[in-house]
């Protein structure tokens, strides 16, 4: 429909075919060179549909170059000699960065020198709201930088009764204007075509620097050798953030801004303010809105129902429970399957090959990479649901029913996805708070939500709530068990609040916390973008968070199978010597040897080094062995609690509980009291038990200070909680 | 926020906080600087209708349609309050 919109508009049309025309003379570029196109646009102006539009699969995730943000670039084939490479920046409103995302789109543009400097610029617009998106643009132009105009969402335009006149607004703003619908790929061909021409700066320029203001621009602009005076301007705004100034230039510009008085937040109001004047001028020439009588627009209409106390709320929780059940259960099927392929291969290499290296890579490399590939159908099918949600404008709505509770604990409306989801895993959880922008609010975030509990506990606190609490009835309904389950979520679920609370109060930012944002109207999600969002999330995760994973497990292994001097030699002849005495089955003394040479392994002998100091909280160096070895993830420690307890790998819980209850200490009396069992249980709780969390808290966050404040922040609450439950109740 | 002077004379001068559900008015000045920046960005000029769309179940945050265009924008009641109206 909206390609016939195109085609049978006639200004449309006829625009495109001016701004070929007028490229005809123009050169190509050099086939050799790949030419750097940015991608730049307000927030939901389409940029990432336009993105995805051009480059399909070919995108990569990387780093700014000295910056902490993700770099998203992607090759795109214009024509069939020529290929760009395209960067996607952050969306913004303003060439005035107010968050650390934003501020790349500064340190690129404003380095001409940098090679990451792009040959030119694409700017979305969309064409609905062209009053506000013009605004970025015009500060774009006035920067000198050659671009394109990509007049998106034309359908919605019509739609609202937009009619723009393209040959006379691309008179206006000097620059070549592409009408377009990148969500259904109208106008891509149009827009390829152009970018692989050779394109002048733009011929219109939206706003001169006030005359009071030359003779310091004068200076920056010779200081800096710098092309224009609007440039030299954002120098004089903006230099403490500009990565790229040294310390000396930066002290240049300072006492040049203190010589001339000059004052940047009225300078900037007047500037926004002037160039809308200006926008409004042009729009008055080039726009005409032809209202229709019943324009509320549906949009409206879904938010009264959406965003209502009552039912703004139960549907918020209806698709929630959509979710969870999506994770746990639809998630389980395909997570058997990779779970078997692994153990599949496992064996086949068990059984073909034979020697130490063939440990290292069955119980150390492929049991990690196991542990990894495993979270896979969460991953995917928690970020479709992000997705789609992110995609038909739904999250803007979540966000502002829950920004007042949140903000009471220090978290923002937008906390509330990642705290769910962390229910099932907090490594897509993690990474889910990426819609996050205010830094403070989105580390907080971070930080909490692996105390919400996750499914790796489960294990754990089944194997010992059986253990200790006896399945009663509670007023007739509840099961006393189920009490002590949902009291642990609880437990968790309080912790992650508390904390939040408590760093709010400690953690400075100069980022003032804004709520200030536009609310999208409402569209279908497209697929190919919910698609793109979950092969790139997966790929991150399994290449990023995998690396480090496989690396921890081999560590693991190596402390788990090795022991110093021949202990582990001795163990085994030590067993089977015993072993020969009681006449004990091959499988059983087996299971012996394994017991024995883990005691006596460097992971032994850390938990017999570590017993001292976890006695406190009631338990032993097996206890600690368990500990240790679950810190790579939770769910190890029913394994690790077997191979102890001189349970086989692949023994069923129940016989694991027996051997718990059989467990005796020195005494004579059983091992697991109510008392130790509800340490353990509230160790588990806490504690920071898993390097998938860890690596993935280092990649959002670029760096070892808030995965390592997590840990010990996380370990420290465990232990003492620990300490407390077994010193009351022993 | 040249007028801001002339405004501080006026006893309690209304801002977008006290608007009713479905109200329009008239923005005449903004009065937190930082803020501003943004909200300027953002559409809300001196001289721009807004009208209060609706407020979030527990009060706040609000949505504003700011201009003739279908725009809405949200924000906390806090910062609405640093919008001031003309009369």
């Amino acid at each position: 429909m909206a390609r016939a919109t195109l085609i049978s508009d006639p200004t449309g049309a006829a625009a495109s075919a001016l701004t070929l025309e007028a490229l005809r003379d123009v050169p190509p570029r050099s086939h050799r060179e790949l030419t750097r196109i940015a991608l730049i646009g307000n927030p939901n102006s389409g940029k990432s549909s336009l993105f995805n539009q051009l480059t399909g699969l070919n995108q990569k995730v990387g780093n700014f170059p000295g910056v902490t943000v993700d770099r998203k670039t992607g090759i795109s084939q214009l024509t069939s000699q020529h290929r760009a490479e395209i960067i996607d920046l952050p969306g913004t409103y303003s060439l005035y960065p107010k968050s650390l995302d934003e501020k790349v789109i500064t340190d690129l543009l404003y380095d001409k020198v940098s090679d990451q400097y792009p040959d030119f610029v694409v700017i979305t617009v969309d064409a609905s709201n062209l009053r506000r998106n013009l605004l970025l643009f015009t500060q774009l132009a006035d920067l000198g930088l050659p671009a394109v105009l990509a007049l998106n969402m034309m359908d919605v335009a019509e739609q609202h009764g937009v009619q723009i006149d393209i040959m006379a607004l691309q008179q206006e703003l000097g620059v070549p204007i592409i009408p377009m619908n990148a969500r259904k790929g109208v106008g891509i061909a149009a827009l390829k075509i152009v970018m692989s021409r050779q394109l002048g700066a733009p011929t219109v320029s939206f706003f001169e620097p006030s005359e009071d203001l030359l003779p310091m621009i004068r200076q920056i602009r010779y200081y800096f050798n710098l092309h224009n005076d609007y440039l030299a301007l954002h120098y004089a705004h903006q230099f403490r953030q500009i990565s790229f100034l040294t310390a000396d230039d930066k002290a240049y510009i300072a006492e040049l801004v203190e010589k001339y008085d000059f004052k940047p937040t009225p300078r900037q109001a007047q500037e926004t303010i002037d160039r809308y004047a200006r926008i409004n001028d042009i729009l008055l020439n080039t726009v005409t809105v032809v209202r229709t009588e019943k324009n509320e627009p549906y949009s409206n209409k879904l938010d009264k129902v959406l965003t209502h106390k009552v039912w703004g709320y139960m549907i918020f929780f209806g698709i929630l429970f959509l979710m969870f059940q999506a994770v746990f259960a639809w998630a389980s099927y395909p997570m058997e399957l990779i779970d078997e392929g692994v153990t599949w291969i496992n064996q086949l290499v068990q059984t073909n090959f034979d020697g130490p290296l063939v440990n290292l890579l069955t119980e150390g490399v492929l049991a990690g990479l196991g542990g990894v590939l495993i979270f896979i159908p969460q991953i995917a099918l928690l970020f479709a649901f992000i997705a789609v949600l992110e995609e038909t404008g739904y999250m803007a709505r979540v966000t502002f029913m829950m920004d007042r509770i949140m903000r009471k604990f220090g978290l923002n409306g937008k906390s509330i996805v990642p705290l769910i989801s962390g229910v099932a895993c907090a490594v897509p959880a993690i990474m889910s708070a990426r819609t996050i922008e205010n830094w403070k609010d989105r580390i907080i975030t971070i930080f909490v939500t692996p105390l919400m509990s996750c499914s790796a506990r489960i294990p754990v606190y089944t194997v010992l709530i059986a253990l200790v609490v006896p399945p009663q009835k509670v007023l007739g309904i509840f099961n006393l068990q189920g009490i002590a389950l949902m009291g642990l979520y609880l437990l968790g679920f309080f912790a992650a609040i508390f904390s939040a609370w408590l760093l709010k109060l400690i953690l400075r930012t100069q980022n003032k916390s804004y709520f200030i944002m536009e609310f999208p109207v409402y569209r279908w999600p497209r697929w190919k973008n919910v698609g793109i969002t979950i092969v790139e999330k997966v790929k991150a995760f399994v290449f990023q968070a995998g690396k480090v994973i496989v690396a921890i497990s081999v560590i693991l292994w190596v402390l788990a199978s090795y022991g110093p001097g021949n202990a582990l030699e001795q163990a085994e002849t030590r067993v089977r010597a015993t072993a020969a005495q009681q006449q004990l089955s091959a499988e059983e003394t087996d299971i012996r040897i394994a017991s024995e040479k883990l005691e006596n392994s460097y992971a032994g002998l850390f938990g017999r080094t570590l017993e001292p100091a976890i006695r406190p909280l009631g338990f032993d160096w097996k206890i600690g062995i368990a500990l240790i070895t679950s810190f790579a993830a939770r769910e190890v420690f029913v394994g690790t609690i077997s191979t102890i307890y001189s349970v086989g790998q692949d023994a069923d819980m129940r016989t694991v509980q027996q051997k718990l209850a059989a467990e005796k200490d020195e005494n004579g009396q059983p091992f697991f009291t109510p008392a130790r069992a509800f340490s353990l249980l509230v160790f588990y709780v806490f504690a920071m038990q898993c390097m998938s969390t860890l690596a993935v808290v280092y990649r959002e966050t670029k760096g070892w200070k808030w995965p390592l404040l997590q840990l010990f922040y996380m370990t420290g609450l465990a232990y003492v909680s620990s300490l407390l439950v077994y010193q009351l109740f022993k | 926020m040249s007028s801001r002077s002339a405004q501080a004379k006026t006893p309690t001068p209304r801002s977008v906080k006290d608007l009713r559900l479905g109200e329009s008015g008239t923005i005449c000045c903004l009065e937190d600087p930082e803020m501003a920046l943004k909200l300027l960005e953002m559409g809300c000029i001196p001289g721009t209708q807004v009208r209060l769309n609706s407020r979030a179940p527990l009060g706040c945050p609000i949505t504003l349609v700011v201009g003739d265009e279908d725009y809405t924008l949200s924000l906390r009641v806090s910062e609405a309050a640093t919008i001031l109206l003309k009369d």
